[in-house]
């Protein structure tokens, strides 16, 4: 038995560009992997989010039902759960589509365009059932720390991995949680 | 012009009895945010962010509003201002379409980096996410209403300053808007002289340059504090 922190990592409905930044560590990277063991992320082929998570990252707003099992898996299983940038946060960028209906969005995006288009429903089990409101995450699962920025910096996300490893409350200065 | 001592922060304190407390306050060095305030424009205790406590009572005061009194003593800081102050800006990210990151102001905006400093990291509120519009028809300016605190800056400017009386804001509550020449697209007032003060003392990206980009405006109103001190105190300088 190790006692590395079991760190997950999780992509809901975002642009995947807070773990991009996430990747921008760099070389603490590496003294990331010494501390820690990924044990889910959308950079490591892992299928099934695991039990007994220490710290859990969650990166994008709640769009559709996937996110919503997905997000209350995470806080079943995990420790401490993080809003992991803007979207995740705020709803940012993907809470703009909730002032048109799921309808309206549905045609205005894929039935106006050309060939045959996916009718959104839950039944057809193409794309996921979507939410009549994309929310930020602490409005479905309750969150332990939050990471603002679009995208967090590396310096920012390092501030709170590093507090989150030495078993520390996230408590970022005022430059560190500035929203965009 | 009598002078008049009050207590700020349990601090004893002189001033002139024609200040208001936000002034007595700043000019102690004590720090007090506001929104709606800006040297150089009459104040309408709008935001609500400048509320401090005073002994004797327990309503609030907004500072920018209330005149110092003899013997006042007042407390800008405690535990209750400070979630009221969080929850103000928390109200106001919540009521329109704050998305920073796609912002004109973002890096530069009053109420994100209030935010940030009152510690606010997350909204407990739901997002409202109201279908508003943005007017485009000047040739120079831009009105973002998703953007818009109503802190009505742009309309004390326009009609104590410039003179010109271009806006106004129509409705009431959440669903107040600021417009143009009594409600024309801003492009076809003819009351608008298009000196641009409102877009400069706008603290967010309501009013911003046509063609800026995300995080590309940024705003001056250092004109306020020489236009005033001319029309004023006939003091004409250029700093
Ligand atoms: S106006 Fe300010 S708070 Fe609102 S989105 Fe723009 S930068 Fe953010
Ligand atoms: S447009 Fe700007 S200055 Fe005018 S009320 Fe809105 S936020 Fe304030």
């Amino acid at each position: 038995m190790t006692n590395k922190i079991r760190l997950g990592t999780a992509w809901l409905g975002g642009c995947s560009g807070c773990h991009m930044s996430f990747l921008d560590l760099d070389e603490r990277l590496l003294e990331l992997a010494a501390a820690a063991d990924l044990v889910y992320s959308p950079i490591a082929d892992l299928k099934e989010f695991p039990e007994g998570v220490d710290v859990a990252l969650v990166e994008g707003a709640v769009a559709n039902i996937d996110h919503v099992e997905l997000a209350k898996k995470i806080r079943e299983r995990s420790k401490i759960v993080v809003s992991f940038g803007d979207c995740a946060v705020t709803g940012n960028v993907t809470i703009l589509r909730n002032r048109f209906g799921v309808d309206d969005l549905l045609t205005m995006v894929y039935r106006e365009g050309p060939g045959k288009a996916p009718l959104g429903h839950e039944a057809d089990g193409i794309i996921p059932y979507l939410l009549p409101k994309v929310l930020p995450l602490h409005q479905v699962i309750s969150v332990d720390a939050y990471v603002p920025g679009c995208p967090p910096s590396a310096d920012r996300i390092w501030a709170a991995v590093t507090a989150l490893l030495r078993g520390e409350k996230v408590s970022l200065e005022e430059e560190l949680i500035t929203f965009g | 012009m009598s002078v008049i001592t009050l207590t700020i922060n349990e601090q004893l304190v002189s001033a002139q009895s024609e200040q208001t407390l936000l002034e007595a306050i700043r000019e102690q060095g004590v720090e007090i945010p506001t929104l709606c305030h800006l040297e150089g424009l009459s104040d309408k205790g709008g935001c609500r962010l400048c509320m401090v406590e005073a002994v004797g009572t327990n309503r609030l005061m907004p500072a920018c509003v209330t005149k110092v009194q003899e013997g006042m003593n007042v407390r800008t800081e405690s535990e209750r201002l400070v979630e009221y102050r969080k929850m103000i800006i928390e109200l106001l990210l919540s009521e329109r379409n704050h998305i920073c990151a796609v912002c004109v102001m973002n890096g530069h905006c009053e109420l994100q980096s209030l935010a940030a400093n009152l510690g606010v990291n997350h909204v407990r509120y739901e997002y409202v996410v109201p279908d508003l519009p943005m007017d485009a028809s000047h040739e120079r300016f831009v009105q973002d209403q998703n953007r818009c605190i109503l802190c009505v800056r742009c309309v004390r400017v326009c009609h104590e300053v410039e003179g010109a009386h271009n806006w106004d804001v129509m409705g009431r509550g959440v669903n107040s808007m600021v417009i143009a020449d009594l409600y024309q697209p801003w492009g076809s007032s003819r009351s608008c002289t298009g000196c641009g003060k409102c877009v400069q003392v706008c603290p967010t990206g309501a009013l911003s340059k046509k063609g800026s980009t995300v995080a590309e405006m940024v705003k001056h109103h250092d004109f306020l504090g020489w236009i005033m001190n001319g029309r004023e105190k006939n003091i004409w300088e250029y700093r």
